[in-house]
């Protein structure tokens, strides 16, 4: 089978889902007859009909608010943000409504929330964010970051059959720059659950989305000056994955966490508690982070890159961490 | 656009009512009212663990819209819907438990008031605190529902203090474009907490809204249950005949502060006055008796029944236990707890490939012109054209409905300005460019920059 993009697994995911199941429908800004800002929905609309494929105003709050009584009513939509961003246009309606709707008075929510998130492709302040950490901090949803096509279709495809509200970050760095061969049957990826994406023994580099890349270039720069770099993907951030995170910890010894959101308040600091609660007796050095800047993404190429996490700032926290 | 109620249209509806329906209305309205009697007592015992907002006035409005919904509808209250709710099934015992946050209310202690629902039997979304978020929820349910070929119709209310929100605009302008089964009704009972209608917005009739909507809508006495429920039956059967969504705006008073702890001293004495003389329950009780629909022994029968209910499920709440602390962990997310299955009433075949399938085009109706007269007016012009001597060249003309009207002088670009003007219009502007956020760090800024610029380039052997 031919090697597909993330882009088109998460096509494939959307397509197979609706294809299953009538009750799976889709919402969101120009994705029926355009096919979506990025093309993700191309096709749609021709297989499935206006009445499956909605192109609705734009109105986020009035998208996710529908979306949320169609789930009432037994359908499971998929919605999509044109850019990840504009997510916090319904932030009342996502965190208040749909995300407390199970706890409050037993209602659930069977919504995939989807879009293009993250930097690097020099959007700017609007089309660049990672606002995984805003939704972290609610009870109720779920939140999944995949960094390859075949985790985003299979992620996709359980996002859609789950029962919660499941925000979907595609980041748009990705779209199109990766490409893997998936397998011709139908599989899907469990939700919660990390992978371990390069074995190593020194240290452990936590990261997820397009920063998996950037630890796993500098865990290759970092082997050749002799330190062994484990690099786990997170892949779905909320419920976390407790045990891999712990197990990892306690087979090296020493934590980088790295991210693409910005510093304070990101998942860094969330998962630093997290290992002291669980492993601090584990560990010899510190625990690190190598993230964005706290401040909004810049748009100029220079500044982005100094915004932006790479290679060479991972691998030079983890020979710092390496020396403990 | 307002379909005013005449007094023919009412006794056409009226003469639709039996009177067991006729006695149903006094009921549930005076239900409601002792209930929440009962509760404001509780209150003061310290009973009710948190707010307590009343409806005292408005009992006619829940009722009367609630009461014009069939089971299979779908309705989402306001905190001031306590009566749709015993109209839609719910009983008395649910709404004491859930202000005295009682484990066996229908939240099981986790919310309160009017904060609950039920998605298999009463066809109830629970609201949230934040207004007009019901809106956009209710257009889903409106559409899921004609998705699932059910028939239904989704109905909520918004005061006249939510309709200023945008969750109000969103939902009401999607549920228009998707020309959904939903019935908005807005409740003015002229106060949002203290801040009177007029301060709010500065027209006088809410329902003037719906026109910037291009749906129907509907103005109704709030405090004529007749009215109201003969109002929004008529919203109901044009939805359900595929002609909504509509808004009807009732007209009432909030007779009561904003909570229990709200004196409302920034109401006027006169307006309550005037608002208590037109008492919904008092006028109803009149029109039974002057229509001859019940009598003194009629009215004295259900007046028994309702204390008897709530006698009993006021001791039902009060003995009822808190929750188990424990609770408090449970339920973030449905793990299997619930299932999720549609009520299909239409083949699902329709839905599916290749049936469902289309060609992927806008059907565009108008070209956007300004004037509706344009696109006349440019197949005219096209066809003069072609109509031209020497002008023939074999091309066809282009189809009228891509021809672009002329642009009006309101959108004419500039002049073109000449080489020069354009110079000095682009140095004036480099001139007036300021850094900003930088402040007085900005030349150590820029030579830091500069220095970092000379190192990298250095380092990546670039020159």
């Amino acid at each position: 089978m031919a090697a597909i993009t993330m882009l088109e697994g998460i096509r494939q995911a959307i397509f197979e889902e609706m294809d299953r199941d009538p009750a799976v429908v889709a919402l969101g800004e120009d994705i029926g007859v355009y096919g979506g800002a990025f093309k993700v929905t191309e096709g749609l609309l021709a297989r499935f009909g206006p009445e499956r494929v909605i192109d609705a105003p734009i109105s986020e709050t009035g998208i996710v608010g529908a979306a949320c009584g169609m789930g009432y009513l037994g359908l499971r939509p998929i919605v999509e943000m044109q850019f990840i961003d504009f997510i916090a246009c319904c932030f009342n309606q996502v965190t208040n409504f749909v995300a407390k709707s199970h706890y409050r008075w037993g209602a659930p929510v069977p919504m995939v929330l989807r879009g293009p998130s993250g930097g690097g492709v020099h959007g700017g302040p609007f089309h660049s964010a990672n606002p995984e950490m805003y939704f972290m901090h609610t009870p109720g949803l779920k939140i999944i970051y995949p960094s390859t096509a075949y985790d985003a279709k299979g992620l996709l495809k359980s996002a859609v059959r789950d029962n919660n509200p499941v925000l979907f970050f595609e980041h748009k760095y990705l779209y199109r720059r990766i490409k893997e061969e998936i397998p011709a049957e139908e599989y899907t990826v469990p939700i919660g659950k990390a992978v371990v994406r390069r074995e190593g023994k020194d240290l452990t580099i936590l990261s997820y989305a397009a920063m998996v890349y950037t630890s796993l270039e500098a865990a290759e720069t970092l082997v050749k000056e002799g330190i062994d770099a484990e690099v786990i993907d997170l892949r779905t951030l909320l419920p976390l994955d407790r045990d891999a995170i712990l197990a990892s910890v306690k087979k090296t010894n020493k934590l980088l966490v790295v991210h693409e959101d910005t510093r304070t308040g990101g998942i860094a600091g969330e998962i630093a508690a997290l290992v002291c609660e669980g492993a601090f007796e584990d560990l010899d050095g510190p625990i690190a982070r190598v993230t964005a800047l706290d401040t909004p993404t810049p748009y100029s190429p220079p500044l982005e890159e100094r915004f932006l996490p790479n290679a060479e700032k991972v691998a030079a926290a983890a020979r710092d961490l390496a020396k403990y | 656009m307002h379909v005013a109620n005449s007094e023919k249209e009412k006794a056409v509806a009226t003469a639709k009512l039996r009177r067991g329906q006729y006695l149903d209305l006094y009921y549930y309205m005076q239900l409601n009212r002792q209930l929440e009697d009962r509760m404001v007592r509780l209150f003061r015992q310290n009973k009710i663990v948190g707010g307590l907002y009343s409806s005292l006035g408005q009992e006619a409005v829940s009722v009367g819209t609630a009461y014009a919904l069939e089971p299979k509808d779908w309705l989402a209250p306001m905190i001031r819907n306590i009566g749709a709710l015993l109209v839609k099934g719910f009983k008395p015992r649910d709404i004491f438990t859930q202000h005295m946050a009682k484990y066996t209310s229908p939240t099981l202690g986790k919310d309160g008031t009017s904060h609950f629902g039920d998605l298999k039997v009463h066809h109830t979304v629970s609201p949230i605190s934040m207004l007009g978020d019901l809106i956009p929820v209710m257009t889903g349910v409106a559409m899921a529902g004609r998705y699932l070929g059910q028939n239904i119709v989704a109905l909520t209310w918004i005061g006249d203090g939510g309709s200023s929100t945008g969750a109000f605009h969103e939902g009401l302008n999607l549920a228009a474009s998707q020309r959904a089964p939903f019935v908005l009704v807005v409740e003015n009972n002229q106060w949002a907490y203290s801040t009177p209608v007029a301060r709010q917005v500065p027209i006088k009739n809410l329902a003037d809204r719906a026109v910037a909507y291009g749906i129907t809508s509907k103005i109704t006495d709030g405090n004529d249950v007749v009215a109201v429920y003969t109002t929004t039956k008529e919203a109901v059967d044009e939805c359900r005949a595929g002609r909504g969504p509509v808004l009807i705006e009732v007209k009432t008073h909030r007779m009561k502060g904003h909570a229990q702890h709200d004196p409302a001293e920034y109401v006027p004495k006169d307006m309550f006055e005037y608002w208590k003389a037109r008492d919904p329950i008092a006028l109803y009780e009149k029109f039974l008796t002057e229509n001859k629909i019940w009598d003194a022994k009629t009215k004295s029968e259900i007046d028994a029944r309702i204390e008897r209910e709530l006698d009993e499920d006021q001791k039902f709440a009060e003995e009822s236990p808190l929750p188990p602390p424990e609770l408090a962990e449970q339920g973030v997310y449905c793990d299997g707890c619930h299932t999720i299955e549609a009520d299909w009433q239409r083949s699902k075949k329709e839905l599916t490939p290749p049936n469902c399938s289309v060609d992927a085009v806008w059907e565009v109706k108008s070209f956007g012109s300004l004037d509706p007269d344009a696109a006349a007016e440019m197949k005219a012009a096209a066809e003069v054209k072609q109509s031209q001597p020497g002008r023939g060249n074999g091309t066809p003309p282009a189809p009228a409905k891509l021809a672009p009207k002329a642009p009006q002088k309101a959108f004419a670009k500039p002049a073109a300005k000449t080489p020069a003007e354009e110079k000095i219009s682009v140095e004036a502007a480099a001139a007036l460019r300021v850094p900003f956020g930088r402040g007085p760090k900005d030349r150590a800024f820029r030579e830091e920059r500069a220095e970092k610029e000379k190192h990298r380039r250095g380092k990546r052997g670039r020159h």
